[in-house]
């Protein structure tokens, strides 16, 4: 935000209590009187889970980050788990008259970027947004063209802004849209965006979502990722180009497809079973792609079946059936493992993994490959 | 007929040399689709397995063999263009099978496509199959019949998964579309539910969504307003966590929205028949068909 011209606090990151507060007394140097300590984790709704915290001297804002960093911080935006805290910024505390909200995300059914707006900005947004939809302006951008200057104008009048606090937020709406279609993100929201006293606009706090599909052109962002940030199997997938998400169930999935994955774990769901993950094996479902996949899976806690379901097409079912016994003789197995094979050849591979050595459950349909890895499980 | 391509329609394939392109090109032939022009930039005069002449440029291409429909298989980086050019050209439909576009390429690509009049299905789909007439995707051919069931799908084998579950039923399909799984694309369920109530071909339509967006309740809301032909609809990820995107990047429960209750509720309403299983969509289809 810095970056692309948006007034922003000054302030420094810090991993630890005493460079917190070494950051906070260099501040106070530069005649600030407040602080404010907050947690960077990759989850909004910090403030509701206690996650931006304000002191009134250095040594305060060192104790606050002592209690902060390490800590597991839970938010309406984390799991029930909460995401560890292992970084603060500490900034320098701006005198607020008024908050507002802006953001930039894309419009998926009118395709193309909006900008959302509210007077009513700070940490309710969301509670404004269901209860009081006419206090939430939009204004769309015309692909091609960009955000015109009287467009940006007008978001800053629909935030009830007058003179120089109204110039100064359009400045900031032009330049929230540059910096949304130059990073190529889904998501850029300032929140709450502040007027002081003297009419200045700063964004105090803000959160910014790249387009995964972008970055091959985003090298320096790219480079940003936080591997700390994400989930250890997941990221360990990613290595290997499988899409892979961590659930809480025991029963393990690896299936060709993102719509036929999730259609397999509702397919579990149904049977009175719980996915242990998502995991999409690509259409292909090669046999390099099949062992990591079975590494990655093994992994999961609380796993105590595993279902298989390919549907292949282009790719042979027999094909298929031939890099899971060959994936199975390198990785060792100890829960029941439920094959379903369909499409293509889909005979010919049950045939192969019913006469290999290894020990598979061959079903035929999806519900009775469910039921079947459900009740393994059990 | 069938909605969007059929015998008649003469395909052109944007990076036809490619491992992909070239692939399912000879699939697409395999199964009868006439291919009659192939786009590599820089490959201009050579022929393609010595049968398909390669141009340049779309334009030139169209120029010399008519072509009506681009079937693309151009990577990320270079797909949007390949898409424009195809627009440029004057192509009635452009495919685009590429998985992993960003999505502000595609919000302009869709907008110059929507100013030179052509229609494009996808990014990120298996593509479009009139069974028995033409294929123009990557999709099994074999799984599919002729027949009076339209299929629409955000997915691939979860497609293949359904129209498999027709076939065995005994149904036929008219015309198989996957619309593609990103959040923005070109051709929506509502479009394609459109072309389905102007075919005499199609008498009843499957509707496969998923988490994420609002392209299901678009489609609710066009259902409910007297949509003339039967539909069954299954929504896929009811167990999604929130927040998480699970494969495809448009399926993805962004701010409490987009869930599959929310949908399975908005289509239930509108009057289709939503199955909660993933295995009885053929059955369902048969069971509707027979009595209605």
């Amino acid at each position: 935000m810095r970056q692309a011209g948006i007034p922003v606090p000054e302030g420094e990151v810090a991993e630890s209590a005493r460079a917190a507060q070494a950051a906070a007394a260099t501040l106070a140097r530069k005649g600030y009187e407040r602080f404010a300590v907050k947690a960077q984790v990759h989850a909004g709704g910090r403030g509701k889970g206690g996650g931006i915290k304000l002191a009134s001297s250095p040594k305060e804002a060192g104790e606050i980050a002592l209690a902060m960093l390490g800590s597991q911080l839970v938010t309406p935006q984390t799991g029930p788990e909460g995401v560890s805290v292992r970084r603060v910024l500490i900034e320098g505390g701006a005198e607020i008259a008024n908050e507002l909200y802006l953001a930039i995300t894309v419009d998926r059914a009118r395709r193309r970027p909006v900008i959302i707006a509210s007077s009513e900005g700070g940490m309710d947004i969301e509670e404004v947004a269901a209860t009081r939809p006419e206090c939430i302006h939009h204004q769309w951008i015309t692909p091609g063209w960009g955000l015109e200057s009287f467009e940006a104008a007008g978001v800053a009048y629909a935030l009830g802004l007058k003179g120089q606090a109204h110039r100064a937020a359009t400045k900031v709406v032009l330049k929230l849209a540059r910096l949304f279609a130059d990073i190529d993100a889904s998501l850029t929201e300032i929140n709450p965006l502040i007027v002081t006293p003297d009419d200045e606009v700063i964004a105090l706090d803000a959160k910014i979502d790249i387009d995964d599909n972008a970055l091959f052109r985003h090298q320096e962002l790219a480079a940003l990722r936080d591997p700390s940030e994400e989930d250890e199997l997941e990221a360990e997938a990613a290595k290997h180009n499988l899409s892979y998400i961590s659930l809480d169930g025991t029963v393990g999935c690896m299936v060709n497809g993102a719509g036929l994955a999730m259609a397999t774990m509702d397919e579990i769901l149904l049977a009175g079973g719980s996915p242990a993950n998502f995991l999409d094996v690509g259409g292909g479902a090669s046999v390099d792609r099949v062992a990591a996949a079975f590494k990655i899976l093994l992994q999961a806690p609380g796993l105590k079946s595993v279902l298989i379901n390919i549907f292949g097409g282009i790719v042979r079912c027999d094909r298929v059936a031939k890099g899971i016994i060959e994936a199975l003789e390198t990785v060792k197995v100890d829960v029941p493992v439920v094959v379903r094979l369909q499409g293509t050849n889909a005979e010919e591979g049950r045939r192969l993994l019913q006469e290999s050595s290894l020990d598979f459950i061959v079903a035929e349909t999806l519900d009775e490959a469910a039921r079947e890895a459900v009740g393994e499980g059990k | 007929m069938s909605i969007l391509v059929d015998a008649d329609s003469r395909v052109l394939v944007q990076g036809i040399t490619g491992t992909e392109g070239s692939f399912h090109t000879r699939q697409c032939v395999e199964y009868g689709t006439r291919v009659v022009a192939g786009v590599t930039p820089g490959k201009g005069g050579q022929k393609f397995d010595d049968a398909i002449p390669v141009f340049d440029t779309v334009t030139a291409a169209r120029a010399e063999t008519d072509a009506d429909v681009s079937l693309i298989f151009v990577p990320p980086p270079f797909a949007a263009d390949a898409v424009k050019e195809a627009a440029d050209a004057g192509m009635r439909l452009a495919i685009c099978i590429t998985e992993g576009i960003p999505i502000l390429d595609m919000v302009d690509t869709i907008a110059y496509c929507n100013d030179r009049g052509t229609r494009l299905v996808g990014p990120n789909c298996p593509g479009v199959i009139s069974p028995g007439a033409c294929k123009v995707g990557i999709m099994p051919g074999f799984v599919h019949v002729e027949g009076a069931v339209g299929v629409i799908s955000r997915s691939g084998t979860l497609t293949y998964e359904a129209v498999d579950q027709l076939t065995r039923a005994g149904l036929g399909q008219s015309t198989s579309i996957g619309i593609g799984g990103d959040p923005v694309n070109g051709t929506s369920f509502k479009d394609c539910l459109q072309m389905f109530a102007e075919d005499e071909q199609t008498r009843g339509v499957v509707l496969i969504g998923e988490i994420g967006g609002s392209a299901e309740e678009e489609a609710a809301a066009y259902i409910a307003d007297d949509y003339p032909l039967p539909v069954v609809a299954f929504i896929a990820g009811r167990t999604a966590p929130p927040g998480k995107r699970m494969g495809h990047a448009g399926a993805i429960i962004a701010g409490g929205k987009g869930t599959a209750a929310e949908k399975m509720k908005a289509l239930a309403e509108a009057g289709a028949t939503v199955v909660d299983s993933p295995s009885v969509i053929g059955a369902t289809m048969a069971e509707i068909l027979a009595t209605g």
